[in-house]
């Protein structure tokens, strides 16, 4: 049974929507997705999406009764685990066509889930103390010794910013898409040293909806699984084994490729999740596409780049085209546009797209492997 | 005021460890590793025979970044550097560095560092200073 992705779409708009809030969010980008799949809600027997509001929720506003739920909430890479989840339940037969929406009130705080853990959770006991402000203190915290271990500079590190922005720069709907350099990277505001503000991702507003089901339901041309992984490390930054290199990334990947049965020249664009400019480049040697400590130059060489050899985060990403929190949805969303040819900056001829989510701090990931052709 | 931990059953013989000025940490009897966050199992060869023995105390500094936009409690402390650091046990925890001014400069990677203890409501959390062996 071949499983596939029928419909994609996010909300209208992404940005800053304090009119909307994160159950509106939800519900837009679900109807948008229903509309380009050519179906309806009647079509729905399986739904997943993350805690906030959740899948009892979404079911019901939307009009659906799910035969199936999946309510698997472990962070931004969570869309990318429903799509794995809902492919095994519609193999074993549990539903037909599943609904995966995400919508986040980041920036407007609409609605929106609390954040934060007690001071007698293991977090708040053992990182919160220690003056932790969210992911920019913390998901942060592994880059110096990356780059003492490997030799990556400030400014290496600053290219992975300037690299998105050029692909931001042909997205019309990318919050910002003004062309930037090494210098304006350093010279932004410092945040938790060694990030500066444009080494660190947005926070906006918005959602986005995937419809899976298989070839034979899908009405449009389809977008095809050929293979996903999935995995976790840590669930706090200090306890990751090697601040290095992400054993979830690696192990999810891996995964992804070995079902795919396809090797890393066959892979004509890529989707690394960037909540900071380093996560990039653990991704490209996670996923084995360069080798240890190779990253950093290969984005600054341009390889990533428009017209490089490996496009990578064609949408902006995170640091330059949306985050509205748990961004995993968008990265699978450019990748079925670049598959679609569809996209904003679309590079000619994407056969074969790859997405890496990260979940939490390098706490969770999965890696999804689509194509629009069947190998 | 900064946050102050609220121990649990399994972390409160950790919190006695450091209002006793020490630094206990866990160690299964099996495989005769450290761990730590506490916990009843170890996490290398899942065995639930575990002691609570003392660290020694010395550590060396593995990472770290400074915040420039203090948490609430830690505003005449900005910009302050949030680290992890590794015991000699082998184990890593998160603190916060003191005794040095928290600049680049100073926090060399592998700088060794020492355990001590700063009181926060009815609990003393374990901060690190320099030891005076860097690099």
């Amino acid at each position: 049974m071949t499983v596939v992705i029928a419909g994609a779409a996010e909300t209208d708009e992404v940005g800053k929507l304090p009119h909307h809030s994160t159950l509106q969010l939800h519900l837009e980008a679900a109807r948008n997705a229903l509309a380009d799949a050519g179906m309806t809600i009647h079509d729905i027997d399986g739904v997943a999406t993350v805690g906030t509001p959740g899948p009892i929720q979404i079911a019901h506003a939307l009009g659906i009764t799910p035969a199936w739920l999946d309510g698997t909430g472990v962070g931004g890479s969570s869309f990318l685990f429903h799509v794995r989840h809902a492919a095994a339940a519609i193999r074993a037969g549990l539903c037909r066509t599943v609904l995966i929406t995400h919508g986040e009130s980041g920036r407007s705080r609409v609605g929106a889930g609390r954040y934060g853990m007690g001071p007698d959770s293991i977090l708040g006991q053992f990182e919160l103390p220690y003056g932790v402000v969210g992911p920019p203190t913390s998901f942060t915290i592994t880059a110096l010794r990356y780059m003492k271990e490997t030799g990556l500079t400030h400014e290496q590190l600053a290219e992975v910013a300037v690299a998105q922005r050029r692909w931001a720069n042909r997205n019309p709907r990318a919050m910002f898409q003004d062309l930037i350099t090494v210098d304006d990277v350093l010279a932004s505001r410092m945040v938790a040293y060694p990030f500066h503000l444009l080494e660190c991702c947005l926070v906006t507003d918005g959602g986005g909806a995937l419809i899976v089901t298989t070839e034979e339901r899908a009405r449009r041309a389809p977008v095809y699984l050929l293979g996903s992984g999935e995995s976790a490390e840590a669930p706090m930054i200090s306890q990751m084994e090697d601040f290095t290199t992400s054993k979830a990334f690696r192990l999810s990947g891996e995964a992804a490729f070995a079902e795919a049965k396809i090797g890393h020249d066959d892979v004509d664009h890529l989707m690394i999740y960037d909540a900071f400019a380093h996560v990039p480049i653990y991704g490209l040697e996670d996923l084995g596409f360069v080798g240890r400590g190779e990253a950093g130059a290969f984005i600054a060489e341009g390889h990533t780049s428009p017209g490089g050899r490996l496009p990578l985060n064609t949408n902006g990403g995170g640091l330059s085209y949306t985050h509205t929190g748990m961004y995993g949805m968008f990265a699978i969303q450019e990748s079925v546009r670049q598959l679609r040819g569809e996209a904003a900056a679309q590079v000619p001829g994407v056969e074969i797209s790859v997405v890496l989510g990260n979940g939490g701090m390098f706490a969770s990931a999965a890696t999804l492997v689509l194509a629009n052709r069947l190998p | 005021m900064k946050p102050a931990p609220k121990p649990t059953p399994e972390t409160q013989p950790f919190w006695d460890g450091t209002a006793a000025g020490e630094l206990r940490i866990q160690r299964c009897l099996s495989c005769e590793r450290h761990y730590f966050y506490p916990r009843p199992n170890c996490p290398r060869c899942g065995g639930d025979q575990v002691e609570w023995v003392r660290a020694s105390g010395r550590a060396t500094l593995y990472s770290y970044v400074i915040n420039h936009r203090p948490a609430p409690g830690f505003e005449d402390e900005a910009p302050y550097a949030i680290a992890v650091v590794e015991l000699e046990e082998g184990v890593r925890m998160m603190t916060n560095i003191v005794g040095v001014a928290n600049v680049p400069e100073n926090l060399p990677l592998d700088m060794e560092l020492r355990v001590v203890f700063e009181q926060r409501g009815d609990v003393h959390v374990p901060l690190f200073e320099p030891a005076g062996g860097a690099r």
